[in-house]
């Protein structure tokens, strides 16, 4: 009785719903078994606070221009230095952290949602159904991705919806050959057949015995799929598909007019180049602490 | 006498088709009354688990398919019918043990939920109910502190422990018939001697009817009432235990005995094998499949295909060489 407290209906997944002090204990073992992955987890903190209240925290408005305060370097009074048009460099990567907050997360979500529906279906189902989709799979992903995206945000127009949905289905059909592999290897095992021998239906087979089973490549994919939308996005802005200036995002920083001022201003681009790195790399140690975590086959393993 | 609960009917499971099709199972008919633990005995691909997937309807489709016959469960012909009533069965009415305790158990999820699963599917029992009924089940399948082992992971238990929550799991539903497969070759000698005395006891406290298929004919002595021998993918001799053990009409049947070790034989004595290997059932051989390893061969056992024959009322055989013939 103790194991399950909260509501238990059908869909959704006891295992799932714990006492509370689940939460609580998953992340004592996190920062006791996994440092690396914790220390990755409060630097994506870090960021998501940044972004939610940068109104508060950026000292100036991120399209603050001022003239006599160009290309300054980094000083108490512009922490990050300023750029080519006398911005504040650190509070255009404080708001430049809510878009590319916003744009990596949902990206990426949609993009693993996109996988999972594609690769579980195709390869469990198999057969004719996965030939036929894989075949557009296949089609898809022969195209370079920047041609997509290009052609893509050309017809429906730069702006950050357009370029959520672009990246998530780019990389989420790309990604559905993945997980299918996994699920491909998972639908040999016999608790599959177990799971078929006591009459399940096929949604439920997928629900509750295989998606659970390829959880670790799925968070491994969400992970990985975040920086590289931030990436994707920073390509974009670059040429100027992305989301459309004077918003400040850490891609369109980058690549913009720091490069024709690389070797005057180079704090121009340290800054979101660094602020990028960290937060791909943090999100990468998260999530793999994340998937040692969750296989209930480690606990207990250091 | 009352209707069998499962009638099997000339059974008949082919793999792919055309030339390099297999006949896996070939022309099987067998009766399990309600109650009865029946075993079938055979080596590795002779067929024995094929028929037991074919009865859940579980063959794996393509290559594999029912390509005739009947297998009447309950008056109805589970052949015939529709995947979505065949569901209803699986897991409910018939249930299944299989091989391998140690992957037929989901690992991400805990065992209380796999127990609960059939409950929560087929009784549509909310989750909360079918956790307790799932405690139960740990009980009576001797699962010690069952009520904290619910939220265990399948990693943290024994082959034997796993077995015992396999074994609660298929008689979640109290279904009237049980197919275990092998429910034991993976486990230690004396686990097995427990697995498998639970298994008959819960069967008979709940009068299940049990299909036990196996290889091990010291099994089979011990727990089955009838046998059922199968070879090549046919059945080529069927009779109670008891009666199997005392008058084994057929040389294959005769081979395997003579082929495990007794104690009460005088020391030294060696073993005498089954010459020569399985067939090869692309290309079984002309007549009766068993000829070529046969030491009592006649002409006619490479001529003419024996089918089953009666004995006695309820000793049936299938070779030309028997005195009954």
């Amino acid at each position: 009785m103790a194991e399950i407290t909260t509501d238990t209906g059908v869909g959704v997944r006891p295992a799932l719903a714990r006492k509370p002090s689940a939460f609580l204990e998953f992340f004592s073992r996190l920062f006791r078994e996994k440092p690396l992955g914790a220390i990755g987890a409060v630097v994506c903190l870090i960021f998501l606070f940044a972004g939610i209240f940068a109104d508060l925290l950026a000292p100036y408005g991120f399209n603050l221009i001022m003239p006599i305060n160009r290309m300054k370097p980094p000083s108490l009074q512009f922490w990050f230095g300023t750029d080519n048009l006398g911005r504040d460099i650190f509070s255009r990567i404080l708001y430049g952290a809510r878009l590319s907050v916003i744009i990596g997360l949902s990206a990426a979500l949609l993009a693993t949602v996109l996988s999972i529906l594609l690769g579980i279906t195709t390869g469990y189902l198999g057969g004719r159904f996965d030939m036929i989709v894989q075949r557009f799979v296949d089609a898809w992903m022969s195209f370079p991705d920047i041609v997509i995206l290009i052609v893509v945000v050309s017809v429906v127009g730069p702006g950050m919806p357009q370029v959520i949905v672009v990246l998530g289905c780019l990389y989420g059909i790309a990604g559905s050959r993945i997980i299918r592999s996994a699920v491909i290897s998972v639908r040999e095992q016999s608790y599959i057949h177990a799971a078929q021998s006591i009459g399940g239906t096929t949604p439920r087979i997928l629900w509750y015995h295989v998606l659970p089973n390829v959880m670790p490549p799925v968070i491994v994919l969400f992970t990985t799929r975040v920086g590289a939308v931030i990436l994707a996005e920073a390509a974009l802005s670059f040429l100027g598909l992305g989301v459309p200036p004077p918003a400040p995002t850490w891609g369109g920083m980058l690549t913009g007019s720091a490069r024709n001022y690389m070797y005057l201003a180079p704090w121009m681009a340290l800054a979101p180049g660094i602020c990028l790195t960290l937060v791909v790399f943090s999100i990468n140690m998260f999530g793999d602490a994340l998937r040692d975590l969750l296989d209930p086959r480690m606990r207990g393993h250091r | 006498m009352t209707k069998p609960l499962l009638q099997v009917r000339n059974l008949t499971t082919r793999f792919g088709h055309g030339l390099g099709s297999v006949t896996a199972v070939n022309n099987v008919s067998f009766d399990v009354n309600a109650g009865e633990t029946v075993a079938i005995v055979g080596e590795s691909g002779s067929g024995k688990s094929i028929t037991a997937l074919s009865i859940l309807r579980l063959v794996p489709e393509p290559p594999g398919k029912i390509v005739g016959g009947e297998i009447l469960f309950d008056g109805l012909d589970l052949t015939k019918l529709p995947e979505e009533e065949m569901r209803a069965i699986r897991g409910n009415r018939i249930a299944m043990i299989f091989q391998e305790p140690m992957t037929s158990l989901n690992p991400s999820l805990t065992i209380g939920l796999q127990i609960a699963e059939p409950i929560n599917l087929h009784m549509k029992m909310p989750w909360q109910k079918a956790y307790d009924k799932a405690k139960q089940l740990l009980d009576r399948v001797r699962m010690p502190d069952a009520k904290s082992r619910l939220s265990s992971h399948p990693h943290q238990f024994s082959g034997g422990m796993r077995q015992r929550i396999m074994i609660a799991m298929a008689l979640a539903c109290q279904p009237k018939l049980i197919i275990a497969d092998e429910p034991t070759t993976a486990l230690d000698v004396t686990v097995q001697a427990q697995i498998l005395e639970l298994l008959k006891e819960l069967t008979r406290e709940t009068g299940s009817s049990l299909i036990l298929i196996t290889h091990d004919l010291g099994v089979v002595a011990r727990y089955a009432d009838r046998v059922c021998v199968m070879y090549g993918g046919k059945i080529i001799e069927t009779a109670s235990a008891h009666d199997l053990y005392a008058r084994p009409l057929h040389p294959y049947t005769r081979g395997l005995m003579a082929s495990i070790p007794r104690l009460d034989q005088p020391p030294g004595v060696r073993l005498v094998p089954i010459k020569g290997q399985p067939p090869n059932l692309a290309q079984l051989p002309p007549g009766c499949s068993f000829n070529p390893r046969c030491g009592e061969v006649i002409d006619r056992c490479r001529r003419d295909v024996p089918e089953l024959m009666h004995a006695d009322e309820k000793h049936l055989h299938a070779c030309w060489t028997s005195p009954h013939v």
